[in-house]
């Protein structure tokens, strides 16, 4: 359904912008109907990059991302228009989505006007009470309130609700929960699970490693804008092959094991790309590899539905 | 004993009334003790941890008694609470990076801060670069401005110089939450070092990640709407909690294994209640599965077993 | 249509912040007297009604007359009407086309951005009173509908730079984001989703350029560039010492006019800091 290739994103910075910063670097992949993919990356990986990007909020700085088979840096107007019925998406801050001088059904109101002008109201009414309660929000509660009224939890709802009123086929859910306390996350996850099993496809977005795991097929891991690792959940989380992978499920606190003595290099800083593997200079096992340095390793299957990107795994020389 | 509550309340004041954002907070933490202190947004954690170092408007202290090494601490007097704070009690704030004044370079910030407390800067020297070595920083750190440092390392810089004077209670508040996972766990590590080494003799972690202080905490207190609910070793809040609240909170934690087509996990339905008019008797009620009619009553926090305290009636009829 | 909760708690301290009561109280007070000041004279402001003179102020010439004999206060009304004038049609005029450049060049940003940005720098640094004494040295007649036009494309600037920042911190917020997703047209989400957020910003805005073009054209009035075809309180100053009133000691000729332009921007600055304290819940006095 939606799918990356090589798609790559550079800002220029600096003074009158003499170096660049690759966000997002030759990065592909896809996703299928009713399928859920994590992109499980710290900041500075890129991960919110593409997940604007599939939203045509940012243009892409070179690659293509197509959806259904067609090219969306091509669509204007009312062509975009239509991708947003099929796409769409919900951020991380719930009450940085809405403008805090309106209603928060405001948001559904501007679906209406832009998407659905000549609905009748009462057929409107019926839309949105289906929608809310699909995303179990009692409309009675949350309808005619303005967003500092409502819980972060009901706000991300909200938008779900928002989503669903236009049909789409594609959920990107960017950080959707981190800003939520514990005890309401797994309701918005389990919502997402539950759209998912009526054929809603999601790029699920995300640090946190065992959310990641709870709700989906697929993981991707990003670090600095490439690809790491990627594949079926189950094999990129009980066989881990990259180091960056390998460091992520070691440090990453887990309420089902303890840390183990983990090498951390805290001196090590982070500088531009050079050309070598992202992640040389925290690597523990490069060493002082040349190869690693110097060659972009490329994504290889080493088994089927597992990907990873490591030079010395390629050559075979990684412990 | 190194920190003793009794009945700790603390109200902020607003222009609507009253927020009973602490109430009634009775505990104690043992020497060389990590505590975590969990709890959702709005529990009372961040107000309960600031109240024992800087009660500020639009805080007001109420009521209660606070004892640090059997002396009392004046939490409600800002003034006398100078000759203790830094020296005696000490904070990692949340956001600690933004707490580095971007003007001054990070030694001369330290100096003013040890000249501010009547410490010799030159005979804290070396252990200031001892503990430098400890966090991993370079002493060149000294020399810069926190421009130049990453969020990482600013926050270890926070807890080199909160810890500098070996204290004997350090809060420190959400101090995981803006890094990345490696450097989380270097930094969430480094606490326990420092209590190893005694440079800090207890601690209370606050934060609203409980896997964090399944790492690294002796013991975890679970908040509640401003009140106490549960406080037990790590092991037993994890794997055998009591209070609903805390049994519903963790099983609703999602854990690397456990996936949604599997074991669906549930969470806790509801809202906490508005701390401006709370319900009397247990806060939680309302959406406790197994409320019954004495939960009108406030349950007092009371230890049902060797080092794990409950407050709840229907855990002290299953003790009975 | 409802009106938001916000509404009613601003109108609540709005209502009740004395800065805000203060200023407004004065500004009004002068524009009533502006709309019937001239009608409670039948004097001509440039008529000459006194054979005497520079006379004091009495129950005849409530503000006494000037050295050819004119009544002061016929010229104070109309002068005020006149002032208030370029108030609202330079400061709207420079509010409005700040207006236009800022949103376009915060909203747009990159090369758009660039090129207002360089535009507005030059109108900036332009040295407007040289371009007036110019333009003074062509027309030989100037009236006071040039002089507001006049002020109005030379202080816009202020504005543009002010909203321009503001739209840009706006709309990286994920609610313009949301807007876009709906498949909103740029114009659109401008003047639904930011301009609102921006409302007291633009009030204020408003509020300075209008206080700026009333000080604006009193200097200009004073050293003698002002309209040639009208009263205004600057020209009446211009004249007043021009004509030795200083030295007459003809204080009822240039102390009400001085005055009232005082205390107008004086109230309207503080009216500002009355909204700003309104709108901003940090900075109110619990």
């Amino acid at each position: 359904m939606l799918r990356l290739d090589n798609v790559s994103k550079v800002y220029r910075i600096g003074t009158f912008g003499g170096k660049e910063l690759h966000a997002v670097s030759d990065v592909s992949f896809d996703i299928g109907d009713g399928e859920v993919i994590s992109l499980i990356g710290e900041s500075g990986s890129g991960k919110s990059t593409i997940g604007k990007m599939i939203l045509r909020l940012i243009p892409e700085s070179s690659g293509t991302i197509t959806f259904n088979g067609v090219d969306i840096s091509t669509l204007e107007g009312d062509a975009l228009k239509e991708y947003y019925r099929k796409v769409q998406g919900v951020f991380q801050d719930p009450f940085s989505s809405y403008n805090p001088i309106f209603k928060a059904d405001r948001v559904f109101r501007i679906i209406r006007e832009e998407f659905f002008p000549k609905i009748p109201g009462a057929e409107w009414n019926a839309k949105i009470d289906r929608s809310l309660k699909a995303v179990g929000l009692n409309p009675g509660d949350v309808l005619d309130k303005f967003p500092h009224q409502l819980s972060g939890g009901q706000l991300q709802r909200f938008l779900i609700a928002r989503a669903l009123l236009l049909d789409i086929e594609f959920l990107v859910a960017d950080e959707i929960i981190s800003m939520l306390d514990a005890s309401t996350r797994i309701d918005v996850l389990n919502l997402l699970a539950d759209l998912k099993s009526r054929g809603l496809s999601v790029l699920f977005i995300t640090h946190d490693l065992s959310l990641g795991y709870y709700i989906s097929e697929r993981a991707v891991i990003l670090y600095r804008g490439c690809i790491m690792e990627m594949g079926a959940t189950e094999k990129i989380y009980f066989n881990p092959l990259h180091p960056y992978t390998r460091m992520l499920m070691a440090s990453v606190p887990r309420l089902d094991k303890k840390w183990e003595e983990a090498e951390v290099d805290l001196k090590a800083k982070q500088s531009q790309l050079t050309g070598g593997c992202v992640y040389y200079e925290r690597c523990p096992v490069a060493g002082k590899d040349a190869g690693c340095a110097r060659d972009r390793p490329a994504l290889i299957e080493v088994e089927p539905d597992h990907f990873v990107a490591c030079s010395k795994l390629q050559r075979g020389t990684l412990e | 004993m190194s920190l003793q509550t009794e009945n700790l309340t603390v109200y902020y004041q607003t222009l609507r009334g009253d927020v009973k954002a602490l109430d009634g907070a009775t505990f104690t933490i043992a020497d060389g003790e990590i505590m975590g202190l969990a709890g959702e947004s709005g529990c009372g954690k961040t107000t309960l941890g600031h109240s024992l170092i800087r009660l500020t408007p639009p805080m007001r202290f109420v009521e209660g008694r606070v004892t640090l090494d059997d002396e009392e601490l004046p939490v409600w007097d800002m003034e006398k609470m100078n000759g203790f704070r830094f020296k005696r009690i000490s904070i990692v704030p949340q956001c600690a990076m933004n707490a580095l004044n971007p003007t001054r370079k990070i030694g001369k910030m330290t100096s003013e801060l040890l000249e501010s407390r009547k410490v010799s800067i030159r005979a804290t020297l070396p252990e200031l670069k001892r503990r430098l070595d400890l966090v991993e920083l370079s002493h060149d750190v000294l020399d810069m401005y926190p421009i130049e440092l990453s969020g990482g390392m600013k926050q270890r810089m926070v807890m080199v110089l909160s810890t500098l004077l070996n204290p004997s209670l350090l809060i420190a508040d959400e101090i995981t939450s803006a890094l990345d996972v490696s450097t989380q766990q270097a930094v969430a590590e480094m606490l326990v070092e420092f209590r190893d080494r005694e440079f800090v003799k207890s601690m209370i972690v606050i934060t609203h990640d409980i896997s964090i202080l399944y790492q690294i905490a002796d013991s975890i207190m679970v908040m509640y709407a401003g009140q106490l609910a549960e406080k037990a070793s790590t092991d037993v809040i994890i794997h055998s909690p009591r209070h609903p609240y805390t049994r519903l909170l963790i099983s609703s934690l999602p854990k690397v294994g456990v996936k949604y087509s599997e074991k669906r996990l549930t969470g806790i339905p509801g809202k906490p209640p508005l701390l401006l008019d709370p319900p009397t008797g247990c806060r939680f009620r309302e959406r406790c599965p197994v409320a019954f009619g004495k939960c009108q009553e406030e349950p007092p926090f009371v230890e049902i077993e060797q080092g794990h305290f409950v407050a709840c009636w229907k855990e002290f009829e299953r003790n009975a | 249509m409802k009106k938001p909760k916000k509404k009613s708690e601003f109108l609540y301290f709005a209502l009740r912040n004395k800065k805000l009561q203060v200023g407004l109280i004065i500004v009004l007070f002068f524009l009533v007297l502006s709309f019937i000041g001239p009608m409670l004279t039948h004097n001509e402001p440039f008529a000459y009604v006194n054979p005497g003179g520079a006379e004091p102020p009495s129950s005849e010439y409530w503000f006494g007359t000037t050295f050819f004999g004119q009544d002061v206060f016929a010229q104070f009304a109309h002068g005020l009407r006149a002032t208030f004038l370029v108030g609202i049609i330079g400061g709207g005029l420079g509010t409005l086309i700040g207006i236009l450049v800022g949103f376009t060049a915060g909203y747009r940003g990159g090369i758009v951005d660039e090129v207002l940005n360089v535009f507005t720098n030059i109108i900036l640094v332009i040295p407007t009173l040289a371009v007036l004494l110019i333009i003074a040295a062509y027309l030989e007649v100037r009236s006071l509908l040039m002089e507001c036009i006049f002020i109005g494309l030379t202080s816009w600037p202020w504005a543009a730079r002010a909203i321009r920042s503001q739209t840009f911190s706006l709309r990286t917020r994920e609610f313009v984001d949301l807007a876009k997703m709906s498949g909103m047209k740029p114009l659109k989400i401008i003047f639904t989703e930011i301009a609102p957020n921006m409302m007291s910003y633009l009030v204020m805005t408003f509020i300075l350029q209008f206080g700026g073009a009333i000080l604006n054209a009193a200097t200009l009035d004073f050293i003698g560039l002002g309209p040639t075809d009208a009263i205004s309180l600057g020209l009446m100053m211009q004249v007043a010492v021009l004509w030795g009133a200083l030295q007459l000691g003809s204080w009822w000729w240039f102390v009400p006019p001085g005055l009232a332009i005082t205390a107008i921007v004086g109230a309207l600055y503080v009216m500002n800091v009355g909204l700003d304290e309104v709108f901003n819940p940090k900075l109110r006095e619990m």
